[in-house]
């Protein structure tokens, strides 16, 4: 199996795939290098980004409709799924920081070492 | 060599078009992400996420999903973005704190995404996506319009959102009002320390930013 080589005028899944990997590794640059919370949360947010550009271009390139069967958007109902447990996640991160903050005036991970709170 | 996957559009015009639009918002996306990474302010960081995120919903409407586009636009950048920004308001003792990540973690971090970098960019670019080919690309062009063939997709969505998906989509109403009433709780503080923790926050920042 050698290298597909990419067309830059037709826009095929791999582009977007391309994409989607380098929105991921982003995220993991973000959360392994920032030490506020908060930073390590928008890092969540462009992984949870990430995959779900991955999802809704494999619904729309692999399912792309068509006149015999009916659609299928699979893809984009985990897509909605994603966005609405980023959302919770969001709400109780933050929730939890600034609990954080209020027994520790900082929101610096380096100095959430103990479970006494 | 045959790529069916990478000729879902077929005419040249609405291709051409496509192209564009998607290296806009891909430059947009790609180029903001970046910049969380490098930059060392969270309010910096607050604003390029939210470029992210409009990016994203611009590549949904390529991909043919407007509704998902507009649900990321009115959760993602209206709701969870505003939440972050509060955070940070809430949080730091100036807007512009930053924190400065020891040297030998920003090289151990750095290889370690070039290694996920490469094997995930190896991996896209070495494998065929030809299995899963599907029957949209006719030849007359009109392989991109999901929309004339197979209904119209807020439609068929909500269609499939309250049948197939109906058990989950109830499992995560109940989550949300779980992490409504969990997060209201955790964040209302201890009361037995004196008086209220969340206005002692508030005094206290008022405090320092005068």
């Amino acid at each position: 199996m050698h290298v597909i080589a990419l067309s830059f005028g037709v826009i095929g899944l791999q582009h977007y795939l391309l994409l989607a990997a380098l929105l991921f590794v982003c995220g993991l640059l973000t959360i392994l290098t920032k030490r506020n919370a908060i930073g390590i949360l928008i890092g969540v947010e462009l992984i949870l980004n990430a995959a779900n550009v991955n999802l809704v271009a494999f619904n729309r390139f692999a399912h792309p409709g068509g006149p015999g069967g009916a659609m299928q958007l699979d893809g984009q109902v985990f897509a909605i799924f994603v966005i609405v447990l980023a959302a919770a996640e969001a709400a109780v991160a933050l929730a939890i920081f600034l609990n954080f903050y209020n027994n520790f005036s900082s929101v610096d991970v380096e100095r959430a070492q103990n479970l006494r709170g | 060599m045959h790529f069916p996957l990478a000729q879902i559009d077929g005419s040249d015009a609405a291709g051409t078009v496509t192209a564009v639009l998607f290296y806009l918002f891909a430059l947009m996306t790609g180029g903001s992400a970046l910049l969380v990474v490098v930059s060392r302010n969270i309010v910096r960081m607050s604003v390029a996420l939210l470029f992210t995120l409009t990016g994203v919903a611009g590549l949904y409407f390529l991909l043919n999903a407007e509704f998902l586009a507009a649900v990321q636009i009115v959760v993602y950048a209206g709701g969870t973005l505003i939440l972050i920004v509060f955070g940070v308001m809430l949080t730091s003792k100036s807007p512009f704190s930053r924190f400065e990540p020891k040297l030998g973690e920003v090289v151990t971090a750095v290889s370690l995404a070039a290694i996920v970098l490469f094997a995930l960019v190896l991996g896209v670019l070495k494998t065929s996506f030809t299995g899963a080919a599907g029957n949209g690309d006719g030849g007359d062009g009109a392989g991109g319009l999901v929309a004339e063939e197979g209904g119209y997709p807020v439609d068929r969505l909500g269609q499939v959102l309250l049948g197939d998906y109906l058990v989950p989509f109830e499992v995560v109403s109940v989550l949300l009002l779980a992490v409504m009433i969990g997060a209201a709780y955790l964040a209302k503080g201890r009361r037995h320390e004196g008086e209220g923790a969340g206005e002692a926050t508030m005094s206290r920042q008022a405090r320092e930013w005068s």
